[in-house]
């Protein structure tokens, strides 16, 4: 699952990101990397970009992003 | 002298914290990326005066944007670094703290908004976190000025310590520093950020968003309108108006220096907005026209900046901007854009690629009035009633709109996604906003009245010399065929080079009807920028870009001018 199929206030950890160094990095600095919390707070309609909280940070990510953030979700 | 540089995350406070040290006032927000430059003043360090260096924020050493390189190129000149963090975000601010204490420079941490992690239930053990780093702590609540006086007395146990570590581990590093020094308790769901969630889901978003726009709409409208009529209006017509034509009877009409100062009575007498003498309209013009709608649209700005919300509108927009190429958060150039093209101009820094940088400057610079101009035409267009501003401000959204998907559509890369935080929202402070307001208000006073009673005075020049004249019939062509003007107009494109509201003024007399207006209007706002965003604009995108801009903007000028004179 991605974080763009998480629902809202739907929480899940960081399994792994598939992205290249950059995007990887940028998200790094953030706060957002592999074995992290991760709460989805609102998505926007026709793909528009999702929100997202980790740690005390609340972050907007693009669709195309969001995608490439694998999370599970405990059942 | 010694030089003190603020380096910390964005949104983490380090303007404020840059004002209380050094007495000096900038433009804070809160928002990720409102210092895109950076800011110097002077403090008192013990025995002598340092240099202090506010950076626009960074979330690491390795810049992904121009305002993040600029922060990271100015690492190497720094003496003393004092690294902002924001307290409430104790774990990815410490990310970038033990990258600079790896550089090796002396650090001393400034825990911001330390007031803060009450409230959120957070409870951050200082001297604990002053020992593991090595580095001086001092927590600070910088808006209120608590801690900062420490901050000063502690600079000079400012320290290199370069906790071992490399890239791959310092993650790991930063949590057992975290798990050490900090306890998190029970946290309430505040009203604020109920609000907060609400604002982003689409649903309450969307509409909140269209009532957020009216409001500040209508509270412009009735302060600018409030200030003209109740106070500005008022003061000109009882006090200056009798020194005025003091002076003018003792220097006798049709003098040159009477012409100059005082201007060409409109039916027998002084009109403010008419005459165009220095001290008639040349003063009218800007402090009585334009300066009560520029301090209006602040006001609302200042306050939407400090709770918050742009950020929040910028995801709002993200659907429809990015699939035009632009990003959400655009929306920031535009509305600084509508009080001032130059910061305008500034604020696309924020953007990754040169492209996004250069296509929003360069939709704002054509699209988007700055609030001088637009108070001009408001003045002069408002007594035809709401349709013809709603023609004019119509067009140039239509026109946005329009050239934002042809930018799309020509554009060969995919254009990047948003990437962006979310500051929670802040009740404002009245001192902060107040303090930010007069600062916008001077700037606007110190910046603007020369160009303005320099436009007059070329307004004079070009008369008295006879230019117009010679411009006007070589333009005719243009002027009166394709877009329907008569020949005169021409002095109000020369002058609009400088400042827009001038030109727009200079409209005033030529007696034309509502669509020559609105025409008139339309190819001010979009023909060129002024000389002040032009310099900007220059100096960001290079001669060959700005030409390629220039272009546009003259093309878009006459195409738009063209067909509104047609419809019309």
């Amino acid at each position: 699952m991605t974080v763009a199929d998480m629902k809202p206030n739907q929480t899940g950890f960081i399994v792994r990101i598939d992205a290249g160094h950059g995007l990887s990095h940028r998200l790094e600095t953030r706060g957002i990397r592999p074995g992290v919390a991760i709460t989805k707070k609102s998505t926007q309609p026709l793909r528009g970009p999702v929100t997202i909280q980790v740690g005390g940070t609340e972050l907007a990510l693009g669709f195309g992003i969001a995608r490439r953030i694998i999370v599970e979700v405990g059942g | 002298m010694k030089r003190v540089l603020l380096v910390g995350n964005p949104n983490v406070g380090k303007s404020v914290v840059f004002s209380r040290l050094t007495g000096a006032r900038v433009i804070a927000s809160n928002y990720p990326g409102s210092t895109v430059e950076f800011a110097k003043g002077r403090m008192k360090l013990d025995d002598s005066w340092g240099e202090v260096v506010d950076a626009p924020g960074t979330y690491s050493l390795e810049p992904t944007s121009r305002a993040e390189e600029v922060a990271v190129g100015m690492l190497a000149d720094g003496d003393v670094v004092i690294n902002v963090i924001d307290a409430t975000n104790l774990e990815r601010n410490l990310y970038l703290t033990l990258q600079l204490l790896k550089c090796g420079k002396p650090v001393v941490i400034a825990l911001n908004m330390f007031d803060e992690t009450g409230h959120k239930g957070i409870q951050i053990d200082v001297g604990k976190l002053e020992d593991l780093l090595g580095v001086p702590v001092v927590p600070t609540c910088a808006l209120s000025g608590e801690g900062i006086k420490e901050l000063m007395s502690r600079l000079q146990e400012a320290k290199a310590n370069s906790l071992q570590h490399d890239n791959s581990t310092r993650w790991c590093l930063v949590g057992e520093i975290v798990q050490q020094v900090q306890r998190m308790g029970h946290h309430h769901h505040t009203p604020l950020e109920a609000l907060a969630d609400l604002s982003l889901r689409p649903w309450t978003g969307i509409p909140l968003s269209i009532l957020v726009a009216l409001a500040c709409f209508e509270t412009i409208r009735l302060i600018g309108e409030g200030l003209i009529g109740y106070l500005l209006d008022p003061l000109f017509e009882s006090y200056w108006r009798p020194l005025v034509m003091k002076l003018s009877s003792l220097i006798g009409g049709g003098t040159h220096i009477h012409d100059l100062l005082i201007g060409n009575p409109v039916h027998g007498r002084i009109d403010f907005g008419q005459s165009m003498g220095l001290l008639t309209t040349g003063l009218y013009v800007p402090l009585a026209m334009v300066l009560p709608y520029v301090v209006a649209f602040y006001l609302v700005l200042s306050i939407l900046e400090d709770v918050g919300y742009l950020p929040r509108l910028g995801v709002l927009m993200d659907t429809i901007m990015h699939r035009l190429g632009l990003h959400g958060l655009a929306v920031i150039p535009m509305l600084l854009g509508l009080g001032c093209n130059v910061p305008g101009a500034l604020s696309t820094r924020v953007f990754e690629t040169r492209r996004q940088r250069f296509v929003t400057a360069t939709l704002m610079a054509i699209c988007v009035p700055c609030m001088a101009q637009t108070a001009m035409v408001i003045g002069l267009l408002g007594k035809f009633g709401a349709t013809g501003l709603m023609l004019v401000f119509g067009t140039l959204a239509i026109l946005w709109l329009i050239l934002a998907v042809i930018f799309r559509v020509t554009a060969v890369e995919e254009s990047p996604e948003i990437f962006l935080e979310i500051p929670p929202y802040r009740i404002p402070s009245v001192r902060a906003v107040a303090q930010k307001l007069w600062l916008r208000t001077r700037q606007f006073i110190v910046e603007a009245v020369p160009y303005v009673l320099l436009g007059v005075l070329i307004v004079n020049l070009l008369h008295s010399l006879r230019v117009i004249q010679v411009f006007g019939h070589l333009a005719s062509p243009i002027l009166t065929t394709i877009l329907g003007l008569p020949e005169e107009a021409i002095s109000a494109l020369l002058v609009g080079f400088l400042r827009k509201d001038v030109a727009v003024g200079m409209l005033a007399p030529m007696g034309l009807d509502k669509a020559q207006l609105v025409v008139a209007s339309v190819v001010l706002a979009s023909y060129f920028p002024c000389v002040a965003t032009f310099a900007v604009l220059l100096r960001e995108f290079g001669p060959k870009d700005m030409l390629k801009a220039a272009g546009v903007m003259v093309l878009v000028a006459l195409i738009a001018g063209g067909l509104l004179n047609l419809i019309l």
